[in-house]
């Protein structure tokens, strides 16, 4: 073996430590016998695994943070599936505008997304909390929304829509009984993958966030300011295998990867 | 309504945008009839049918069934069938379903959309696949699933586009006297969109050929093969040797040409490469092609008229390329054109 021929199989072994290897180290530290977050882990145990369920403050941003990506996914589903119709099926003026504005939040940082929404909406219009983190939370996940519902709506051919109309269907009627059942796959995998990354967000939840009304991420970040104990690694790790366990389900059921 | 006018365009113009594509259309069909629309694509035959189903707004002009007036009628009310050139199945529904699709939103329900969906399954002989899905059906299998469908429906037009086109030799065969029959059964008129000649004289009792969103020619089949009026139909149908007149004399590239016998009022005269005949004749060529089809060899010459397709029998002594030939074009088999375009 030339070091040239050892070259990519360790280059790749290097990228799936760097990837991989925080997340082995979370879980690792989520089973420590020790009061503080450490790795190596000192001893075993499920003790700090058990705690994360009786922190009073967890299970309410956890409820918020649920809330949040069910509420604003659904939401950004409402507004974007018709949208994603519109530019899919009609030739309208300033569709690309439409396109890259409703895109601009996956490509625009989220700490810029989080301020511009506390300057100009939250702050003059006196936005409550709860509210502020819905309507950020169903902006951020609408360009998925769109991208996803677009790519299934662009796989079907819309002759079905006009066959439909001539058996007798009004053009809404078409909508809901070919067009819908047509990409159920694409919409349950846009919400799903708004779910995630709802669920997952920081920065934008962080600016908006206020007393007693916090997500789940943003209350872990507050926990660990204060208490430096494994159970925010516990509760990683939890989220971690839910999500895990979700995009899992939705790859063996809806062909995932397909939409995405 | 007269017998002659089941359906009739009137003065119909339809545009897209502001590029017209159809202008001032007038025709006229009968009760039970079999239409074909032939022309080259961009000859707004399809737009014409689009306009006849009401999937596209009429400009001006009108469209009248059986007795209405359904320019504004949208294209639900209509009664008006289209078996799309891709099918158009849908493909979360089975089989039945697809053909029951229909008839539901009418509200029938139980057992007689039951009958109604198995008769018609059963009239394009695929009963059996009732519970398969489209994705599941070979394309044969699925046009007739279409065909089913829109018949069931019992239409008082079916358009067809372009039914035959996604076929394969054998099954057009076979479709086609599907749609003869289907057509003998239920005396459904039937309007299909092509731009293959061939299917449109195999099928269609009368034949409107289309050009840049007029009417070129409307005729029977033997009339537009044999009785072309005009040099663009002419050509289409496979007269490959074309002239204008000029004076009563034949506009060639060595010059005017007198014929004699030739029709007096024409505008230009067509033969087809089976009309010229080779070996002898007032005109000499040089063989620059042949090819050879089976029963019969074609040649391509270069004249002093211009180049020239002639076409005999296979069991005629063959000619190599680079042969000086004579030639004639005989006028009394010309089809005489009343316009060149």
């Amino acid at each position: 073996m030339t070091l040239r021929s050892l070259f990519i199989p360790i280059t790749l072994l290097l990228v799936i430590a760097f990837l991989i290897g925080p997340f082995l180290i979370i879980v690792a530290a989520s089973f420590s016998a020790g009061e503080t977050l450490a790795f190596p882990p000192q001893g075993f145990s499920l003790r700090w695994i058990a705690k994360v369920f009786t922190v009073e403050s967890f299970r309410a941003s956890f409820g918020m943070s649920l809330f949040l990506a069910i509420g604003g996914t659904a939401a950004a589903l409402i507004l974007g599936i018709p949208a994603s119709y519109a530019l899919s099926r009609y030739k309208l003026p300033g569709a690309e505008i439409v396109r890259t504005v409703v895109s601009a939040p996956i490509i625009v940082p989220g700490i810029i997304v989080g301020l511009a929404l506390l300057r100009y909406i939250v702050v003059p219009f006196q936005v409550g909390i709860t509210l502020a983190l819905f309507l950020a939370h169903t902006a951020l996940v609408l360009p998925y929304a769109v991208r996803v519902v677009s790519a299934s709506l662009d796989n079907l051919r819309s002759d079905i829509e006009e066959a439909a109309v001539l058996l007798g269907s009004s053009r809404l009627g078409a909508f809901f009984r070919v067009v819908m059942p047509n990409i159920r796959g694409g919409i349950m995998s846009a919400f799903i993958l708004g779910f995630v990354t709802s669920f997952n967000q920081v920065p934008v939840s962080l600016f908006l966030s206020g007393p007693g009304v916090r997500t789940l991420p943003v209350d872990m970040i507050a926990y660990m300011e204060i208490v430096f104990d494994p159970s925010v690694a516990a509760l990683s790790s939890l989220l971690a295998f839910l999500s895990i366990g979700i995009v899992f389900v939705a790859e063996r059921f809806l062909g995932f990867s397909r939409y995405v | 309504m007269s017998d002659a006018s089941y359906l009739s365009l009137e003065k119909l113009t339809l545009a897209y945008g502001d590029s017209v594509a159809v202008a001032n259309l007038d025709l006229n069909i009968r009760k039970g009839e079999l239409i074909a629309l032939l022309g080259p694509s961009g000859c707004g035959k399809t737009t014409t049918m689009r306009a006849i189903a009401g999937l596209l707004a009429v400009k001006s002009g009108h469209v009248r069934l059986d007795g209405a007036d359904i320019t504004r009628v949208p294209a639900n009310k209509r009664a008006v069938g289209l078996m799309f050139q891709s099918y158009a199945l849908f493909p979360h529904l089975s089989v039945y379903e697809n053909v029951a699709f229909g008839l539901k939103l009418k509200g029938m329900r139980g057992p007689e959309l039951e009958t109604k969906v198995q008769s018609g399954l059963k009239s394009v002989g695929l009963s059996t696949f009732a519970n398969r899905k489209p994705a599941e059906l070979s394309g044969g299998q699925q046009q007739r699933v279409a065909l089913a469908r829109s018949m069931v429906m019992e239409p008082k037009v079916l358009l067809l586009d372009e039914p035959l086109s996604n076929l394969d030799a054998r099954l057009r065969l076979e479709m086609r006297t599907e749609l003869q029959r289907v057509q003998k059964e239920t005396g459904v008129t039937m309007i299909f969109v092509t731009h293959d000649q061939a299917e449109a004289l195999a099928l269609a009792d009368r034949i409107v050929v289309m050009k840049s969103g007029k009417i070129e020619q409307i005729g029977s089949p033997e009339d537009i093969y044999n009785r072309p009026t005009s040099s663009f139909v002419a050509d289409f149908v496979g007269f490959e040797n074309i002239f204008p007149l000029e004076n009563g004399k034949m506009k060639t590239s060595a010059g005017l040409i007198d014929l004699s016998g030739k029709p007096p009022s024409a505008a230009g005269l067509a033969w087809r490469p089976r009309m010229v005949s080779l070996g002898t004749g007032p005109f000499q060529g040089t063989v620059r092609g042949t090819s050879f089809a089976g029963d019969s060899r074609e040649y391509l010459l270069d004249t002093s008229l211009g180049p020239i397709k002639a076409e005999v029998e296979a069991s005629q002594p063959a000619h190599a390329l680079g042969a000086d030939l004579f030639f004639d074009l005989p006028p009394e088999k010309a089809a005489p054109l009343l316009r060149f375009v």
